[in-house]
């Protein structure tokens, strides 16, 4: 194992300068997801335009790999269809929950560069973590008071 | 570096203790861990196990395994010894008065569960205080919780500084005609701080409140006295003293215990037993319900005769120069900043890094063989207090030395060129 494998340029470029690192004030669902073993805490924010991912962005704080994760989930997400993302939902949770995904990484695109945390058991919730805030979000379009502060 | 604290090392530092030679008699940590020698600074979370624990362990299973105070015949006998003889063992270690104060639990988080539900329950009433602190472990918040729950006492809660110590003068403060219990850490797992425990029992007891300590992080690090410190309730765990998990005590006053209506009903724990009704054995073993971790107390045991064998005195001597050592070290490197710096502390190094989650610093450094432990370290009100979401913990004991420290000094290095 080598730690190039789990911090990639791409994690380290996305955790120093997290993209769209913001509140969304006129979001159609907020939900914030919290990892109670690390105290990792982070908050989705998603605005769909009927089917259409309009804007997504996320705060809070993390570790490396969770933030560069939620960052390069919002990035790739934006424009995408609530299908499309249900569909990126299953590859990211093969990719860092499988031994061996059998996936496209080409198809990914920028998000394959969280391949090697499955190497990394302890690490692999850390990854997930905005993934299953955003598929929560999907399910429950409604603000929740408590994590918008 | 090296050359200067080699050589304080060989002389003023800690001239008579032999951490290498300790160090030896514990299997574990002769292991590479990702193909290089294990570092091991969790002792904090858990300690590792000497040779002559894992032999007493395996011994009774092999020799002599039985149930305890039940059968006439030869095994028996030979295992109740065994585990009587721990129960004497523990009494001297910590200078309690009789066997009949020392409680096998499974540990310190079951002791104080037991005192809050038995003693607690039995005789506090809403509106009742018990007086807790800031800096405690998940363990010795939670139980008073339920408690609460259950009774309606209130928790009121002595304040820490930014040092990590308690605030001076708030404690005295807190007490009214209402508390009825002080429960408050020894040494705290996350900051290292010993707190004046002593002067705080002292205080108590001119209120005529009982105090219960939390001892996990004090029993295997520096000698304790229970009849000196005369605290009322003592909760350690075995497995942070060289000894098997699954195992701990709780040490009380005898007559405490004996107003205490048992914890737990089951086998062991009675006199009688009738539909009708039940009566109770007598202390110890009315707190002791069902067949107990008989090969856990075995080795408790074993791990004591080891720690009386270094001696707990001087363990705690040679701690106290590597803690100055890490603390120096760590402070010298710029952007890692200490969290828990008083005056008074054990083995404990907590820290957080400039820009860099103590997640990321676990992985890196765990690449490099060194064991540490990120997180809240189930401390989240402390976390909370210093406004942070984790911290890295480096935690001594008497076989780690100052090559240990310098690993992790050099890994931390490794840490920044992965962020840079």
């Amino acid at each position: 194992m080598d730690l190039k494998d789990l911090y990639q340029d791409v994690v380290v470029d996305h955790n120093r300068s997290p993209r769209n690192f913001r509140k969304i004030t006129d979001a159609t669902s907020v939900q914030e997801g919290f990892n109670p073993l690390c105290g990792d805490k982070l908050t989705v924010f998603l605005k769909l335009d009927g089917d259409r991912i309009s804007d997504v962005s996320f705060e809070g704080s993390g570790c490396a790999i969770s933030v560069a994760s939620a960052s390069l989930m919002t990035e790739t997400l934006k424009g995408k269809s609530v299908a499309q993302a249900e569909q990126l939902f299953e590859k990211m949770h093969a990719l860092l929950t499988v031994e061996d995904p059998q996936c496209d990484l080409e198809s990914l695109g920028k998000l394959a560069a969280l391949s090697g945390v499955h190497e990394y058991p302890s690490r692999v919730k850390c990854a997930t973590l905005c993934w299953h805030t955003l598929k929560y979000a999907l399910e429950h379009p409604e603000t929740n008071p408590v994590s918008t502060e | 570096m090296n050359a200067r604290h080699g050589g304080l090392r060989d002389s003023a530092a800690t001239p008579a203790f032999d951490a290498l030679r300790w160090r030896r008699d514990f299997p574990i940590l002769k292991q590479q861990v990702h193909g290089k020698p294990l570092v091991y600074l969790d002792n904090a979370a858990t300690s590792q196990k000497p040779q002559s624990v894992i032999d007493a362990v395996s011994d009774y299973y092999q020799r002599y395994n039985s149930n305890v105070h039940r059968g006439v015949h030869q095994l028996s006998e030979m295992a109740t010894a065994a585990y009587e003889g721990t129960r004497d063992k523990l009494r001297r270690f910590i200078h309690a008065a009789s066997t009949k104060e020392i409680i096998f639990v499974r540990g310190t988080t079951e002791a104080i569960n037991l005192v809050a539900q038995s003693y607690g329950r039995s005789r506090l009433q809403r509106g009742d205080e018990i007086i807790l602190s800031e800096m405690e472990h998940h363990s010795n918040i939670v139980p008073w919780q339920l408690l609460r729950e259950q009774t309606g006492v209130v928790l009121k809660i002595i304040p820490i500084n930014e040092a990590g110590e308690l605030e001076p003068g708030a404690y005295e403060k807190l007490f009214s005609p209402r508390t009825q219990l002080v429960a408050v850490t020894h040494i705290s797992n996350a900051l290292g701080t010993i707190n004046p425990v002593k002067e705080m029992i002292k205080q108590a007891h001119q209120h005529g409140v009982p105090v219960l300590l939390d001892g996990a992080q004090a029993v295997p690090h520096l000698p304790v006295n229970v009849m000196d410190l005369d605290c009322d309730f003592y909760a350690f765990s075995s497995h942070k003293m060289f000894g098997p998990t699954g195992i701990g005590v709780l040490y009380a006053k005898e007559a405490l215990l004996a107003d205490m209506p048992p914890y737990q009903g089951g086998g062991e724990m009675i006199r009688t037993v009738r539909f009708s009704g039940s009566t109770w054995n007598e202390l110890p073993h009315k707190f002791e319900a069902g067949t107990p971790d008989i090969a856990g107390a075995i080795g408790l045991g074993a791990a004591v005769d080891y720690l009386e064998t270094i001696g707990i005195a001087s363990i705690r001597d040679y701690e106290l120069g590597m803690l100055e050592y890490g603390t120096q070290q760590l402070q010298s490197l710029a952007g890692v900043k200490l969290v828990g710096t008083a005056r008074h502390k054990a083995g404990v190094l907590s820290f957080v890094m400039d820009g860099i989650h103590p997640h990321d610093i676990g992985t890196i450094v765990d690449q490099r063989g060194i064991a540490i432990r990120t997180g809240h370290h189930c401390a989240m009100p402390v976390m909370e207090h210093f406004h942070i979401p984790a911290t890295a913990r480096a935690s001594l004991a008497f076989y780690n030395t100052r090559e240990d420290i310098d690993a992790l000094v050099q890994a931390l290095g490794k840490v920044r060129e992965v962020f840079r």
